[in-house]
């Protein structure tokens, strides 16, 4: 929507949409907070209707990372979509597809490189995620933990440097993982695109 | 069946303003240097551009006509557009390409293994895009539009990014998807060999205006426009086979009534072909030579000289039954013989500078 359609309030909508990325993680986590507490706007209208609790709880700490992901995958997928052709799509076009139609079956498949990269920097993003989420969702063992948070935990207790390095190693594992895995996906979407 | 296009659009520094109708469409070959307006004129045919101005109508079906407010976007107008970059979808096979159109198409008389034949694409159907050559590319890309059902076929300068080779490979297939399909085809170039091959009206374009329009062999042989400045320049006539004498290795060709001999040609009676008399070698006569090893004798009247603007020499178009020939002399010439318009000459043409251009 943001690459293709122009309306007004477009730069606007374009700029909350990347506000997590420039201002201070624990801003947005405390922003969250306000918005999503219990007694704030949204908060309260969950709980009320839907009995759904967003502070400190897993949900929580996953709306907090989902938040901070956003932009950046935003970014990417947008590169990505910029990038099609557009005389593929008048092409489409002119064989009789409508703009949905051109979207899923041609610049959502020319794209999916980019946006494959899209998810693989999201999923780092998640994966370091601190400062929303310690705010907004704390810092529970199980619960709301994400692995930057159990190793800063770690850390903070005494003789628990061995711990941090195991949980180090597993985001390692799991950072190379991704990448690999992207790498991987990323070749057979580029052969199949014959690139 | 009639084709008539009228666009009126100003650019930020030109102004676009063509229209024409063209009552047998065939091919329709809008001809003119880069700038003259001819991809405008295909944008706005398929609806990729919409111009302050403008009506496009197939055979009595309206596509576009902005006075009356009607407007009908590309996807629902099935118009097919073979662009110059074949533009087919990477990520698809061939035959998936072909069929992109075809399924998004109502029912209509284009059957897929036709044009897979008439393409000569079968064996290309499961590869991929990236692994065609140009020629290749291209002749996929007039299928997938063709396989639309489109009521016209638009093509913009569909050869020009081909070298010479691939060129002579696809013409062949351009001449037989005319002759096999009846769809008129409006066709961008301004190569003036793809011109003689395949058009049969001709609108030619200069800086946004149309400076003529009518059947390819009226046009060609015009003495006073720019095409007679070309050193190619030279009359195009479209005839049939009438005879043949084995003996004297002749094939005998008729154009509305004026006939020529060329050597022999491996065609049938009755087949139709292209001739082309190049300016340069049409010779003008007072009185009939004898003894001559000129074939083609021809007695006509002089229709128009014009200065030519190149060698000092002068243009002089030869009226005929059904067109025209032109003949490239020097002005002492035209002096000599005592040409004005009118005045009655005789062409000589040698039968082979006659250029049969196939069917």
């Amino acid at each position: 929507m943001l690459t293709r359609c122009r309306f007004p309030g477009r730069s606007l909508l374009n700029a909350l949409v990347h506000l997590p990325l420039v201002v201070p993680p624990v801003v947005t986590g405390w922003f969250l907070l306000i918005v999503f507490g219990i007694r704030g706007p949204a908060g309260s209208l969950l709980l009320d209707w839907f009995g759904v609790r967003l502070v400190f709880t897993t949900a929580g700490a996953s709306l907090a990372c989902a938040v901070m992901t956003f932009p950046v995958m935003v970014r990417s997928i947008r590169l990505s979509l910029d990038a099609v052709d557009r005389g593929l799509e008048q092409a489409a076009r002119t064989l009789g597809a409508g703009w949905l139609d051109r979207f899923w079956n041609v610049t959502l498949p020319l794209a999916s490189p980019g946006v494959l990269v899209g998810g693989i920097v999201g999923y780092a993003t998640c994966l370091g995620e601190f400062g929303a989420v310690i705010t907004f969702a704390a810092n529970i063992p199980g619960q709301t933990q994400t692995l930057p948070l159990a190793i800063y935990s770690a850390l903070q207790a005494p003789g628990g440097e061995t711990k941090a390095a195991e949980l180090s190693l597993v985001a390692i594992a799991l950072a190379l993982v991704g990448l690999l895995l992207s790498e991987w996906v990323g070749r057979r979407l580029n052969a199949m695109l014959g690139r | 069946m009639t084709l008539s296009f009228q666009l009126t659009h100003r650019f930020p520094t030109t102004t676009i303003d063509v229209a024409f109708e063209v009552p047998e469409p065939g091919v329709t070959v809008l001809f003119g240097p880069s700038g003259a307006g001819k991809s405008t004129a295909i944008a706005v045919a398929a609806g990729l551009l919409r111009p302050d101005r403008c009506r496009v109508a197939v055979n009595g079906t309206v596509l576009a006509d902005t006075d009356a407010g009607r407007w009908l976007p590309p996807e629902r107008r099935r118009v097919g557009l073979v662009f110059q970059d074949s533009r087919l979808f990477p990520h698809m096979t061939v035959a998936t390409n072909l069929r992109f159109g075809l399924r998004r198409a109502p029912p209509g008389p284009v059957r897929f293994d036709d044009v897979v034949d008439l393409l000569g694409i079968g064996a290309l159907l499961e590869r991929r895009p990236h692994t065609l050559s140009g020629g290749e590319r291209q002749r996929v890309a007039i299928g997938r539009a063709l396989l639309a059902q489109p009521h016209l076929l638009l093509m913009d300068e569909p050869l020009a990014s081909l070298d010479t080779a691939r060129k002579a490979e696809i013409l062949p297939y351009l001449t037989r998807l005319k002759t096999t399909l009846n769809l008129p085809i409006l066709y961008v170039t301004h190569a003036f060999d793809e011109v003689a091959r395949l058009a049969d009206s001709l609108v030619l374009l200069e800086a946004g205006k149309v400076i003529a329009c009518g059947p390819l062999s009226e046009v060609a042989a015009r003495a006073d426009l720019p095409l007679a400045g070309r050193d190619d320049a030279g009359a195009l006539l479209l005839c049939e086979v009438v005879a043949h004498d084995t003996q004297r290795e002749l094939t005998r060709l008729e154009s509305s009534g004026t006939r020529f001999w060329v050597p022999l040609l491996d065609q049938p009676i009755g087949a139709s072909c292209r001739i082309r008399i190049p300016a340069r070698e049409v010779i003008l006569a007072g009185r009939a030579p004898e003894l001559i090893s000129v074939q083609n004798v021809i007695p006509a009247t002089v229709r128009r000289i014009a200065e030519a603007t190149r060698r000092h020499s002068v243009l002089v178009e030869i009226a005929l039954p059904g067109g025209a020939l032109l003949s490239r002399v020097t002005s002492d010439a035209i002096a000599r013989l005592g040409l004005v318009p009118g005045a009655s000459v005789l062409a000589l043409v040698k039968s082979t500078s006659i250029e049969v251009l196939g069917i």
